[in-house]
Order: structure tokens, then sequence, then C-alpha cells
């Protein structure tokens, strides 16, 4: 049984898709943040997630040729948050907030150009060429191997799964504590329902944003090296193509509710993964070179059948 | 002589391409300008009219669907219907919601046009593209063209070929630039005429209020569809031009989405949205800065690679496009922030005044 149908559904499609649901939910975090928070939909947030990654082989790459350390890609990724942190909040105040009183989509174009700014600075700085981010071929743990093995359900995990799906559920934890326990959470919250209720009630809003910012950077960066260690290497379009499904995963979840925004980017992951499972037959459900527009097709009939989202989220 | 020809040959083909890109803004002024739609799918819209024109036009081959023979304006003609066709599909879905989910539902469709024309390699070549795009008078000279009627009207296979072979290899660039300038202004003098008929006026009172339109008893989804459909066939047809002057498409580089999509909005903001002379100086400005700027870097680079010889400057030149790129950029939120309205900022058609005193009103 596990053999004809379980160790390659669980071991091919199950976790693969799992893996990139978390990477699509970091993402997703961010952008319904400043959905609901900043109110428009920031296109430049898949460029932050691949300018994060590259900033943090650049911090292992100078690690390893200056001092011989060799760091691994989420100690590396420590200087990248603050620098990614550090750009939002660059962007945010000479890019963004000069249009906040006016109509929200000329941020929208603001945001647009900034992601064509980010990655042409990324292409004209390192390249257009992929790079190798971690050499090598990921092999499967060994102990999950053999433990698994001995009861007859081999699940081949390399590590860096291990890695991205402990992460992913750390900052998920972080993320709960923060939004629900502390003050500025609520405070993202309250201007998130109400953003003139929640002035008049003395939240100071561009405190508020910043820690947006903060945040958004945050889990991008995550995302961004977790998906550059699971592709193993970096491209100035990874960004780019994270965009679209991390939309969909946003507006799935609903517009304004975080954890929305983390089921609705396993349920992508899943169904991207899932959708190219051999169900009915022998070849797959579609065609491997149509897997990116399951996101597509998903955000679509959200958008017509119920557009706030699984989690009634809100709608602009 | 030859300087002089290979001068004016430039300045012809900047005319030409400048003029597709006129086409592209004058589509996105409708969407954009006219109703406030915002639109970011720009290169998918112009993918499926220059795929739409290539599969109805190409010779037979045994790499894509092809050997239609259609006419060229009929092949044209059906670019736009498509390009409209599926800008009303993403219209009746998106339009009702607010215009950011627009932006996102039309940077995914240009993705899914992407996706679908590199994966269905039996209709279109897959990534590799398609290749010997007939020109508009080019097109004269291939044989399939001049053995059917109306051509083999006027002469024999063999008068033709001894026709075409007097003339200059260039013969057909001022035409086609000539073709190309003429729709433009067609288009032009179609919007203007748009903008100020009740319809125009609509749809500026949609865009500036929404509420206070739907409450006078207009139909804004359908008035918006509208600007949005008629867009999206004004870019199928700058589509359809495009891939006659590259006569190479494929799905990868020639319609980048980023690339053509974002120098469009440049375009459109730096020559005034709402504005269509704005918008066709836009388009002809900006085209030239990046046609012109291209040669200077890499001439400057030149100079450069010549000073210092250890220097690659093939590198170089490939960084310095997208520092370019990284300009035209900044370019364009610099004038987001200073000059919203752009350089021509609309103006809106004569209503009173004169108008009410000589009583035609």
């Amino acid at each position: 049984m596990w053999e004809t149908f379980g160790f390659e559904f669980v071991n091919f499609y199950l976790i693969p898709g799992l893996v990139l649901g978390c990477i699509y939910a970091l993402g997703a975090i961010g952008i319904t943040l400043t959905f609901s928070i900043l109110r428009f939909a920031n296109f430049a947030h898949g460029e932050v997630m691949m300018i994060g990654a590259y900033f943090t082989w650049t911090a292992m790459i100078l690690s390893n040729d200056l001092f011989g350390v060799p760091l691994h890609p989420l100690v590396a990724a420590a200087p990248a948050v603050i620098l990614a942190i550090g750009l939002f909040i660059l962007v945010d105040r000479y890019f963004y907030k000069p249009f906040r009183s006016a109509s929200t989509i000329r941020v929208v174009m603001a945001s647009f150009g900034m992601m064509l700014i980010i990655r042409s600075f990324v292409q004209a700085v390192w390249g257009p060429n992929q790079l190798t981010f971690v050499p090598g071929i990921a092999k499967p743990n060994e102990m999950v191997k053999n433990l698994t093995a001995s009861i007859d359900m081999m699940i081949l995990v390399p590590n860096k799964h291990f890695w991205i799906i402990a992460g992913t559920l750390i900052i998920m934890l972080a993320l709960s504590w923060l939004l629900t326990k502390t003050k500025i959470g609520k405070g993202m919250r309250a201007v998130s329902d109400s953003p003139e209720l929640a002035k008049v009630s003395g939240i100071d809003v561009e405190i508020i944003v910043k820690a947006t910012w903060f945040v958004g950077g945050f889990c991008a960066v995550a995302a961004g090296v977790f998906l550059a260690m699971d592709l193993q290497m970096l491209e100035t379009t990874m960004g780019f193509r994270m965009l679209l499904p991390m939309f969909a995963a946003a507006i799935l979840g609903g517009i304004g509710r975080p954890f929305g925004a983390v089921i609705g980017g396993l349920v992508i992951g899943l169904a991207e993964e899932l959708s190219v499972y051999p169900w009915f037959g022998n070849g797959s459900l579609i065609s491997p070179g149509y897997k990116t527009g399951v996101a597509f097709t998903i955000m679509v009939i959200m958008l017509v059948i119920r557009p706030s989202g699984l989690f009634k989220g809100r709608l602009f | 002589m030859d300087m002089l020809i290979g001068y004016s040959l430039y300045g012809i083909s900047l005319l030409t391409v400048g003029g597709i890109y006129a086409i592209l803004a004058l589509g996105l002024n409708i969407q954009w300008g006219y109703a406030g739609l915002f639109n970011v799918g720009i290169a998918g819209f112009a993918a499926i009219g220059a795929y739409t024109f290539a599969l109805m036009t190409t010779a037979p081959s045994g790499y894509h669907f092809g050997g239609l023979d259609l006419p060229l304006p009929l092949a044209i003609a059906c670019a736009m219907l498509l390009s409209g066709m599926v800008a009303f599909l993403i219209g009746i879905v998106c339009i009702r919601l607010r215009s950011d989910y627009l932006a996102i539902s039309t940077i995914g469709i240009a993705e899914i046009i992407k996706l679908v024309l590199k994966n269905e390699t039996e209709l279109t070549n897959g990534p590799r593209g398609i290749n010997k795009i007939p020109r508009v008078w080019e097109h004269l000279t291939e044989e399939r063209f001049y053995t059917k009627a109306p051509m083999s009207w006027f002469s024999d296979a063999q008068g033709w070929d001894y026709f075409f072979d007097k003339l200059p290899i260039w013969w057909w660039q001022p035409f086609f630039c000539l073709t190309i300038l003429l729709i433009v202004f067609i288009i032009y003098k179609l919007l203007e005429k748009a903008q100020q008929s009740p319809w125009g006026r609509m749809m500026t009172a949609i865009r500036e209020n929404e509420n206070a339109a739907h409450a006078a008893g207009k139909d804004v989804t359908r008035r918006r569809i509208e600007a949005f459909v008629i867009g999206a066939m004004v870019m199928g047809l700058a589509g359809a031009i495009l891939s006659q002057h590259l006569r190479l498409i494929d799905p990868t580089n020639t319609f980048d989405p980023s690339k053509m999509t974002f120098l469009v909005w440049v375009m459109l903001i730096a020559g005034g949205s709402g504005n269509n002379r704005g918008a066709i100086f836009g388009a002809f400005l900006v085209w030239v800065i990046w046609s012109a700027s291209e040669i200077f870097i890499n001439s400057g680079l030149h100079i450069f690679g010549e000073m210092i010889s250890n220097v690659d400057i093939s590198l170089l030149k490939t960084r310095a496009g997208y520092l370019r790129m990284m300009i035209i950029g900044l370019l364009l939120q610099y004038i987001l922030q200073k000059y919203p309205d752009g350089i021509m900022p609309e103006s809106r058609p004569v209503q009173t005044g004169e108008k009410l005193k000589k009583g035609r009103v």
C-alpha cells in the first residue's frame, strides 16, 4: 500500500507542497498586512524577498572569504533582515508616503515602479545570471529515513525542508504572540480594522506603519531565504514568480487576516504541487507546465464567488 | 549618401517603434486616462494580438500552427477581437472590485498568457517562438502573397519580381512607418471624438466620482468594461503591428511583462494621462530617450574600453542596461510625485461658455 501509493505521494508531492506552502504563507503575511494597514497591494513585496536572499548570499560569501567562516543561510539572514527592513522603511518614506493622502492607486503605481527599480538594481549589481546558493545535492535526513523505514513508511526529507517548516512554525508563533499580546500588534489590528477609529483612540498610525514594514520585511526575507534554500540557487525573477501566488494566498485567506494568509499560502502551495499528481490514471492531472497557473485560477475563483476570502477579510 | 540613408533609416525605425508604443499608450489611455482602470497586463494583451496575427498569416510550418494565409487586415481584426474577448472575461470578474484587484488580475493574466504560449508547443512552437511573420508592404515581395489575388491581377510573378528587384532593399521601411503613423492618427481622432461624446464625459464622471455617476443612473460597471475592452483591443492591434515589425516573436523576451508594460506606463504618465496628444508625445519622447540612451551608453563604454584595455566591456554593457531600467523607474517615481499630470495635462472639452452663447448646446 505504502509502496504503491503513499511513498510517492507523500515524498514527492505532499512534502514539497507543504514546503512551498510555508514560503507562500510567509510572503502572504506581509502582503496582507500592507494591504489592510496601508490599503494598497504592494507589488514590490516579491522583490524584497528576492533582494533579501541576495543579501544573505552576499553575507555568506563575505564571511567565508574574509574570515573563513562558512555561515548557515539562516545565520547569514540576520544582517539581510536588517537591510531589507531598512529598505522597506526607506522606500515607504520616499516613495509611498507622499501618496498617503492621495488616491491609493497612485501608491500601487509607485510600488509597481519600485518592483522594477529593485529588480534592475539587483540585476545591475549581482548580474542577471543564476547564482548557486547552497552547492551540492540535498540528501534526505538519515535518521528520519531509517526510523520511518523501520515501520515500512519510508519518508525522505532533506534537512533544508525541516529548517523551512520549523522556521515557519516559529515565525508563526512569534507573530501570533505579537499580534494578540503586545500593544503594537493590537494597534496593527486596530488600524487594519479602521484607521480613523484607531487614530482617534490615540494610536500613532506612523509607528504602526513602521511596525508593518518591520513584520512584513522580516517575513519577506525569511520567505526569500527559505525559497533560496529550497531551490539552492538565486534568480532575479524569483521574487516576481512568487508575487502572484502570494497575492492569491492573501486573497484566499482574506485581506487583513494574517492567519488566513498562512492557511491560504499552504492551500496554494499544496494545490500547486498536488495538481500534477496522477490522481486519475497515469498522467499528471494537469500538465506540469501549467502548475504556476493554479494559484491564479484559485484567485479568480475566489474573486468571483467570495472576494472577502475564506476568513471574512476586508473588501475594499 | 549611404550614411545619410543610414541615419534616416534609424530615424524611420525610431518613428516606427515609437508609433507602436504610441498605439499601446493610447490603448492604456482609454483604460487609465478615461476610466481609471489600472492595467499592468499590457504585455499580455499585446502578446495575444501578436500571436493571433502571427499564427493566422505565417506560411505553413512544421513547428507551429499556420498556413491559413489570411489577408493581413483580417488577421489584425482577429487579433483585436481576441484581445478584447480576453479583456471582457477579466472585466466581468474584476471590474466591480477595487482597482488593486484589477491590477493583480491583469498581471496574473499576462503571466497565464505567457504560460499558454510557452506550453502549447504544438500551436505556438513554445519558447522558441514564431519566425518569418509577414510585414505589411514588405510581404508584397513574398511569393505566396503576390501569386494571390488581388496582387496577381497587376502583373505576373516575373514582372513582380523584376519590379521589386529594382527597388532598394529598404523600400518598404518608409511605407511601413507611414502606415503605423496613419493608424496612430486614426486612433487618436477616434479617441478624441469619443472623449468629447457623451460616452467620454460619462467615463470622466465615473472616474472622478463613481458614486455620483451611479446615483445619476449610469451603469458604472458596464461602462468600465467597455473602456477596458476597447483599450485591450487597441493593445491587441499594437501587438499585431509589433509582431510585424519584429518578424520573430517569442513569449519570454519579446513580451517581458514588466519591461514592456512598464515602459508604456512611463510613457502615459510622463505624457499626461487622460490626454491623447500627451500619450502620443510621451510615447515618442520616452522611446527616443530609451533608444538613444542605449547608443550613448554603449559608445561611452566603448571609449572607456579603449582607454582601459584590461576591462571586459561586454559585462559592463549588460549591467548598464539594467541600470538604465532602474533610472527610468526612478524617473517614473519623480514624475508621479512632482508632475502627476504629466507634460500635457488633461484638458476638459469645452462645455459651456462660447458654445452656450452660440446656442449650440
